[in-house]
């Protein structure tokens, strides 16, 4: 089911799919990290805006992605997430000066780490989404969801779960 | 001063503190000073000043015109040269601003004038009312989903729409909606009933017609008569009367009430349903009595029901309503709607006797009734008192059309028989009749007659056809079906035959009208004439039957009784009367208005008090004749001709009482509703007060006259954008994709009206080339706007930048005169947009503007040149155009300056002294922000601290006497217990509860661990459920708060302070984002909303588990200010820190004080540099709070905010170390040493500078002669490779001396080489002084600069010329000048010592080796680490006035910081556990505020929690989690994950 390697496919070769996790039924869970001054403010603003996306995502506030540590992604994805978004200010918006650009530096060495881990790293996104920009998140959300589905289900969940 | 959270906006009235003498320093003087300040104007420079001002100890109160704060910033997408999102940086401070308890925001207010003087004046404010109470409203939407009136959305530069109740913005402060009131609409005025009918209508409109029938119901229980019968004054009054004819209103109210009809038919409506709407009020234990159950009883009745009154009404008739029943023939109203309507009524609780006369009306009172309302109506005709009155077949309108009515119901023994009277067709079948009357009765009286059968029916009347009272119409529908009309008769006699009617006598005559009651005509003699008839039935009049007053009330001559006008009580106390009773025949509204009134004074009565008046209204809301033809022209309303109703043909309906008008179509009432003008723009249908589910709307409310006593008032009432169509040749208003730069600005936004996407308003395509015209409304004195507004080059250009970033294949062209990017960063900016992001900009101004038809697109002609140079007029086509419109001050800040007696200058813009920012001509009143000149967000925010700075040391003694500070019970000690979670999850009226199952998701939270209790409330967030929240976490001894219901971001602090008052440390509490982030995103799908909403719930919960208590730190600040520099800025911030009451010292490097001011010289519009110099060496000499040390450098700093320590060597060599609580930089800058065009070497060449000073000496030049023709050349050491920012203040400098020179030697030929010119601001009046003194300006490019050479001695002069070239622009024309004196104008840079001074205090630099400020636009004189600020040239180059204005401003920022006696730190900051740090000092290297320490020896990192600002970043770089951000615990975000991720086996 999925075509991931490494960690991903040993599981599926030792525990095979799990046969109730078909295409039509599978909803990816998100986590996701938002900075508390641009992106959670543009999720609010999607609200506000009565905008509508996908309940897939499930919303941690923190002041700011620059204080997203690697930890609590890898800690996501091995909890059975399907995908990780961070959240932060635009280049040179950061409120804190520049956390995102430190979130951009961790996350690029993170995607690499889970990477040669065997683990696909596209199932972790880094996106710039302002206060004002919440059309952007509701889009972002929706994608997410949609590219996720074509990745299937996290090996990590099926391992931990049967 | 109010105990209201300030997250849900303060009351509008706040109990001004009353001037207390003993509470006051100063007490027993004529006028303390008072600690509070009145800033007027809420953008972001009354904002900065508000915050400012609070900070440092004053209450404020912050008057705004709007319904929110924000002002213009709110309004914009991104800003310069950052490209910031205006809004992401500005809501943090509109929150702060909210949320701050010495903060006093009062929106939709002015300020009227002010009394009393500096430190002591009394201010009249008006407050206009809101309609929406603001300590209610949630902010929540629904009343605007609901509201159906649709307006232009100012905000959006009208390229949306908004409704009539409306929130300014999204993220607006106060978080609250407005009802947009422009007075009461004319159709409303003139309803005796005042029936909303702008509401219905425009429901109607929007196919609401069960909505239009409730808003119908609210003052006219009887729609369907109404809606046939009624004289509709209000299409009388209708505005659209003016334009073409009346909106039918008339037939739109029939519409509705035969939709509704056919619902119930069709059983299709919900009568219980839309009953209930009206819930039961509570019992009064009155009863009422009411005779008569026509309109005006049964209106009565249905009011004194609803107000809680038991009411019974007595008719005589076996039918209920009256005259509407009996007076009002079926075809044209049927019968059984209004059956269906007294039906209604009775449902309500209205008791109804029919057949009951009452025979004693007084009497009731004695049969236990309360009250009595005797409605009997005018039932009994009148005849003339001619011979043959009283024959057989001579009958009365009255008695007629009631046998008519009731012909189906007669029977033997009910008295609606009529005592055996005939049917009233017997007695008019196959005979002639003869009406005698004109009026409405007559008419229904004549074809009742002929639908019964009647061989010929006639009408006569002393009226002529025109003044016969009945409608025209009616008249005409008579004259169809063949009744003749004898106007203009009077009648003498009754002739019989066999003692039976034969005919009537009658004459002509000259009627003219009723005298004293009697007609007043001339017989016209020889017109005698006899009218042949069966039947004559008089219509001329009716009259009440007052038997059951008993003659114990007074009446009018026995006719009528007497009331009193306003309450309608009869002389007998307990007895009232109304309708036709009392007035005679009306309309039947006049008699439903006449019940609302006496309901309205007979529940006066029965509570014992006093009969309410006439309450205030509304003016009428006028429609400006103009507006109404353009709104038509363009299409804002339909222009559709009235819809009128068709007719049954005369043929077909004389013969039955069908009904003969049908009711309009859906299709033809909405197209005939969508006529209206909606001139009260809200149309008071009351839709948004049945939506609102908080109870916050409020129709009544009225303007209010507010009294302050405040200090001082600070005037911050910002700009406009003139008018697009200030240039009429650039077709604004006319071409469709003309528009201006803020409509571009809010296209743009990614929250504005096309969610970010650049499209033409004509048709919604992308553009591609997009034009933008500088200038418009600024430098054009043929508008009378001769001054540059300073920010139009730059937001054009962001526009351009930010317009690519949308779409790129958009290519912007920028048309200007002089690009103007005179600011920190501005030049750079602008270099990238041409170099990087393909921004065209074409040196040309713009002559005309023409739409191509067909295209929408726009030709553009302007000047060009050809390749040799030669002018050449050039066409261009664009798909869009941007009109980059320059800033006004508004008309009302202009008339409040004037009432304020504050001077204005010749553009209205208020006027300081010089060397004076901030002042006005009146003491105690300042000014900050663009209302004094054009600027932008930056000098705003410097020049409204500079304000505040002022305020501040006015009111210095009075500072913290009339603040506030929140008090709490003491924390409980919670940390040993076992968690116990109290949930809270809102429904927040049906924004979450409409799409969440909150009752499944309580009952889920109570079996999540830890949960001891969780409850629902419809809105959490309201001032009761606080109350409910804290007694519960006491009952239950809760220790933790989850509140699921909106975003942390706005209600957080609100739900923080109610566990304080509960006694529980404020940050044991954690928010599930239910609403925004889960039932608003989800609409659609409520179960997944609702699973979606416990899991966030559970996370919640899983993190308040493990929540801590957060204790703030804080530290004790030391007094004392440091000021580094002792030039202008320097000695004026230290003056500005003592007068507001702080020590400091000043330390100058140089061994004497006044820096560059010291060389300048000449002044602008008489004014002194030299003198302003003296006069602060002076006064910071005299001042004994400070300290100077000149010849004194900074060798080393230590400690923190609050706590420097800095040492000092002083010129003797000894170092003193000083403490001191805050430090400001003011180290200058200097004018650059030119390296070009022969300067050091050419004794001729000089340069600004040098040349100022030349001009204080008697000139001789440079070599003794004066100087007969001078060049200057501007850019030197600007803009260049090796500088590549532009010096800011040179051009103006050159101006200056330009005309210095001009003004001293009027013969000398002056020549100003430039690129551009960049006299911004009212310093355009200098450019234009300059050309008019004749001073020539050339402009070259930057490749192609001047060139200088020595020139040969001429023969008798002693002096060497110059000789410059320069090819100058348009054209490249190749000029040459012979100068005695070249003058340049070097740049400033910045002071080399700059870098060691960064080093030592911690803060960083520009590249350019300025010092960086924490934020570009809204800190402008902070540094990221707090207590260190900065002003002047080490901040950029500046004027001196802006040097002033940053010095003071600097000088607040430090007085806030030391005013304070301690600090307290952020609570969220990080820790440290000491066993898990290893020392390796990431931590150190990823702050970025410096508030982790490690030195060298230590065992593990610190943090200085003043300092941390709760980023996080040191905690996600800590490699062995030793570093913890409090509140954000790595084992919190973990039990937050895990709670994510759980998934039920």
């Amino acid at each position: 089911m999925t075509a991931e390697s490494g960690l991903g496919r040993s599981i599926d070769a030792k525990k095979g799919c799990d046969a109730t996790m078909t295409d039509s039924t599978y909803e990816p869970r998100i986590v996701a990290f938002l900075c508390n001054w641009c992106t959670y403010t543009g999720a609010d603003l999607a609200g506000t805006s009565r905008l509508q996306y996908p309940a897939s995502v499930r919303i941690i506030r923190m002041m700011c992605s620059g204080a997203v540590d690697p930890v609590y992604v890898i800690k996501a994805l091995t909890e059975g997430a399907d995908g990780v978004l961070i959240g932060g200010c635009h280049p040179g918006d950061c409120h804190y000066q520049d956390g995102n650009y430190k979130a951009r530096r961790r996350t690029a060495m993170l995607k690499e780490v889970l990477a040669s881990a065997g683990f696909n790293s596209d199932r972790v996104w880094l996106r710039w989404i302002s206060a004002s920009e919440g059309k952007l998140f509701a889009n972002t959300i929706a994608e997410m969801t949609d590219a996720l589905r074509l990745l299937g289900p996290t090996p990590m969940r099926q391992a931990w779960s049967v | 001063m109010s105990a209201e959270d300030p997250v849900r906006g303060m009351q509008p009235m706040h109990a001004p503190r009353a001037l207390a003498p003993e509470a006051v320093p100063g007490a027993g003087r004529v006028n303390p000073t008072l600690g509070s300040v009145l800033v007027v104007g809420g953008g972001i420079g009354g904002m900065q000043a508000s915050i400012d001002l609070a900070e440092a100890g004053f209450a404020v109160h912050l008057v705004e015109r709007l319904p929110a704060i924000g002002g213009t910033m709110a309004q914009l997408d991104k800003t310069f040269p950052t490209n910031d999102c205006a809004m992401c940086i500005m809501s943090p401070k509109l929150v702060e601003v909210g949320r701050h308890l010495n903060i006093h925001i009062l929106t939709n207010a002015e300020l009227e004038g002010i009394e009393g003087e500096a430190g002591d004046f009394r201010v009249t404010l008006r407050q206009h009312p809101r309609y929406v109470k603001l300590d209610a409203c949630t902010g929540c939407g629904d009343c605007a989903a609901a509201c159906p009136v649709h307006r232009p959305d100012a905000f959006n530069q009208n390229l949306s729409e908004r409704r009539a109740i409306f929130k300014l913005y999204p993220q607006a402060i106060p978080n609250a909606f407005a009802i947009h009131k422009q007075g009461t609409a004319p159709c409303r005025d003139a309803c005796p009933i005042h029936q909303r009918a702008q509401g219905y209508v425009a429901l109607i409109r929007e196919s609401r017609f069960a909505d239009a029938y409730r808003t119908i119901l609210e003052d006219n229980p009887f729609p369907s008569v109404c809606g046939r019968v009624c004289n509709h004054r209000c299409e009388d009054a209708c505005s659209r009367g003016q334009a073409d004819a009346p909106v039918n209103i008339m037939a739109l109210k029939r519409f509705v009430s035969d939709w509704v009809w056919d619902q119930q038919v069709a059983g299709a409506w919900d009568a219980a349903a839309f009953d209930s709407r009206n819930p039961s009020p509570a019992a009064s234990g009155h009863r009422v009595a009411i005779v008569g159950a026509g309109p005006a009883g049964l209106t009565c009745a249905l009011d004194l029901v609803r107000l809680g009154h038991a009411v019974a009404v007595f008719e005589a008739l076996p039918v209920a309503g009256g005259m509407m029943r009996v007076g009002v023939p079926e075809y044209r109203m049927p019968y059984e709607r209004l059956e269906q309507e007294v039906e209604q009524i009775l449902r309500e609780g209205v008791e109804l006797h029919l057949n009951h006369r009452v025979d004693d009306a007084p009497g009731l009172l004695r049969q236990g009734y309360d009250a009595v309302f005797v409605a009997v109506g005018a039932h009994q005709g009148v005849k003339l008192p001619i011979p043959g009155a009283d024959l057989p077949g001579v009958t009365m309108a009255t008695e007629f059309l009631r046998r008519v009515s009731l012909r189906n119901l007669a029977s033997d023994d009910g008295p609606g028989a009529a005592a055996g009277e005939p049917d009233p067709s017997l007695h008019v079948r196959e005979k002639r009749v003869l009406v005698l009357g004109g009026g409405n009765v007559a008419i229904d009286a004549a074809m009742s007659a002929r639908r019964l059968g009647a061989a010929w029916v006639g009408m006569a009347c002393l009226e002529s056809r025109e003044q016969m009272p009945a409608h025209d119409w009616e008249v005409r529908d008579a004259e169809e079906e063949g009744i003749e009309v004898f106007a203009s008769r009077t009648f003498s006699a009754i002739t019989q035959a066999n003692g039976h009617v034969s005919g009537v006598d009658c004459a002509q005559v000259n009627f003219r009208g009723f005298v004293e009651g009697r007609p007043d005509f001339d017989i016209l003699p020889h017109t005698e004439e006899h009218i042949a008839t069966d039947v004559v039935i008089f219509a001329i009049g009716q009259r009440p039957d007052l038997e059951c007053l008993k003659g114990r009330a007074e009446t009018v001559r026995g006719r009528f009784p007497v009331v009193d006008g306003d309450t309608l009580a009869t002389t007998l106390p307990g007895v009232f009367a109304g309708g036709d009773a009392v007035t005679g025949t009306t309309f039947v509204v006049d008699a439903i208005a006449a019940g609302h009134k006496a309901a309205g004074s007979i529940d006066c009565f029965l509570r014992g008090e006093p009969a309410k008046r006439t309450n205030g209204r509304l003016p009428i809301a006028e429609q400006d004749p103009v507006e109404v033809a353009r709104m038509l022209a363009d299409g804002t309303r339909s222009s559709a001709p009235r819809a009128e109703p068709t007719r049954r043909l005369a043929s077909e309906r004389r013969s039955d009482f069908g009904e003969v008008y049908a009711a309009l179509s859906e299709a033809q009432a909405m197209a005939e509703a969508a006529r209206c003008l909606e001139c009260g723009v809200c149309s008071e249908c009351l839709q948004c007060v049945y939506a609102c589910r908080a109870g916050a709307i409020d129709h009544l409310q009225t303007e209010q006259e507010l009294h302050l006593e405040v200090g001082s008032v600070l005037l911050a009432p910002g700009v406009e954008p003139v008018s697009g169509t200030i240039r009429p040749e650039y077709g604004f208003g006319r071409y469709a994709n003309v528009i201006t730069s803020l409509q571009f600005e809010r296209m743009l936004s990614a929250s504005g009206p096309f969610a970010g996407v650049v499209q033409r308003p004509s048709d919604g395509a992308h553009p591609r080339k997009v034009a933008w015209i500088q200038c418009v409304g600024s430098r054009d004195t043929s508008c009378g706007q001769g001054y540059c507004s300073s920010v139009c080059c730059m937001y054009a250009t962001k526009e351009a930048v930010i317009a690519r970033e949308h779409d790129p294949n958009i290519e912007p062209t920028i048309f200007y005169i002089d690009l103007r990017a005179f600011g920190k960063g501005f030049d750079e900016y602008i270099e990238r947009a041409e170099q990087e992001q393909g921004v065209r900009y074409v040196r040309s101004m713009v002559s005309s503007v023409r739409e191509i038809p067909g295209t929408g697109n726009l030709r553009l002609s302007y000047a060009g040149f050809r390749a040799d140079g030669k002018p050449l007029p050039q066409e261009e086509e664009f798909d869009l155009v941007v009109l980059s419109t320059g800033l006004k001050p508004t008309e009302a800040a202009c008339s409040l300056a004037r009432r304020l007696g504050v001077r204005l200058n010749e553009f209205g813009f208020a006027e300081s002294p010089a060397f004076e920012p901030g002042e006005t001509s009146r003491p105690g009143v300042y000014v900050a922000g663009a209302f004094s000149e054009p600027k932008d967000i930056p000098e705003t925010v410097i020049e409204a601290s500079c304000a505040a700075a002022r305020v501040s040391a006015l009111l210095a003694e009075a500072r913290g006497t009339l603040t506030q500070e929140r008090t709490y019970p003491a924390e409980r000690e919670v940390a040993e217990e076992a968690p116990r979670v109290g949930v809270f999850v809102c429904h927040c009226g049906i924004n979450i509860g409409g799409v969440v199952d909150v009752p499944a998701v309580v009952e889920y939270a109570t079996g999540l661990a830890g949960v001891a209790y969780a409850e629902r409330n419809i809105y959490t967030c309201s001032q009761d459920t606080q109350q409910k929240i804290t007694a519960t976490i006491l009952e239950h001894r809760l220790n933790r708060v989850v509140v699921a219901s909106c975003t942390p971001r706005t209600h957080e602090p609100l739900f923080q302070d109610t566990l304080r008052q509960a006694g529980l440390n404020p940050h044991l509490f954690e928010m599930a984002n239910i609403r925004e982030q889960d039932a608003w995103v989800h609409r659609g799908s409520p179960d997944v909303a609702t699973r979606k909403a416990k899991e966030l719930v559970a996370m919640a919960v899983s993190k308040a588990r493990t929540l801590r208590p957060i204790q703030c730190g804080s530290v004790a600040v030391v007094p004392r200010a440091l000021v580094i520099g002792g030039g202008v800025a320097g000695m004026t911030a230290a003056l500005a820190i003592a007068a507001q009451g702080f020590p400091v010292d000043l330390v100058e490097r140089e061994a004497e004080l006044g820096g560059n001011l010291r060389h300048i010289h000449v002044g602008v519009a008489g004014s002194d540099p030299q003198h302003l110099l003296r006069q602060t060496i002076a006064r910071v000499r005299g001042e004994p709070r400070i300290g100077v040390m000149t010849g004194a450098e900074v060798l080393e700093v230590a400690g923190y905010v609050g706590n420097y320590r800095t040492t000092v060597r002083r010129s003797d060599g000894e170092r003193v170390e000083l403490s001191h609580g805050a430090t400001v930089v003011a180290t200058g800058g200097r004018e650059r040493r030119p390296e070009a065009y022969g300067y050091g070497e050419l004794p001729s060449v000089v340069t600004q500078r040098e040349f100022e000073g030349l001009l204080q000496t008697p000139i001789d030049g440079a070599a003794g002669a004066s100087p007969r023709s001078v060049v200057m050349i501007q850019c030197v050491g600007s803009r260049d490779e090796s500088q590549p920012y532009c010096s800011r203040v040179c051009c103006s400098e050159a101006l200056k001396n330009a005309l210095a020179l001009k003004q001293r030697e009027p013969q000398a030929q002056v020549t100003l080489l430039y690129r551009d010119l960049r006299s911004y601001g009212f310093r355009e009046r200098l450019y234009r002084q300059a050309r008019l003194a004749g001073v020539r300006f050339l402009q070259f490019e930057p490749g192609e600069p001047p060139v200088v050479t020595r020139r040969e001695i001429e023969p008798g002069r002693s002096a060497e010329q110059l000789r410059v070239r320069v090819l100058a622009q348009p054209g490249k024309e190749p000029v040459e000048i012979l100068a005695d004196l070249v003058v340049l104008s070097a740049g400033i840079e910045a002071e080399p010592g700059n870098a060691s001074l960064s080093r030592l205090l911690k803060v960083p630099l520009t590249k350019d080796g300025f010092f960086l400020e924490a934020h570009v636009k809204l800190r402008p004189v902070d540094f990221a680490a707090e207590g260190i600020y900065l002003c002047g040239l080490a901040h950029s180059p500046r004027s001196i006035d802006e040097t002033l204005a940053q010095a003071h401003a600097a000088s607040i920022k430090v007085v806030a910081l030391l005013a304070k006696k301690e600090l307290a730190a952020t609570p969220i900051i990080a820790s440290v556990n000491p066993r898990l740090c290893s020392a390796c000092g990431l931590c150190v290297e990823v702050c970025p505020f410096g508030a982790r320490r490690l030195e060298p020896g230590d065992a593990y990192a610190q943090v200085v929690e003043v300092l941390c600002q709760g980023c996080g970043a040191c905690v996600a770089a800590c490699p062995n989690k030793a570093s913890q951000q409090k509140g954000f615990e790595f084992g919190q975000v973990r039990e937050m994950l895990e709670a994510a991720l759980w998934e039920p086996a």
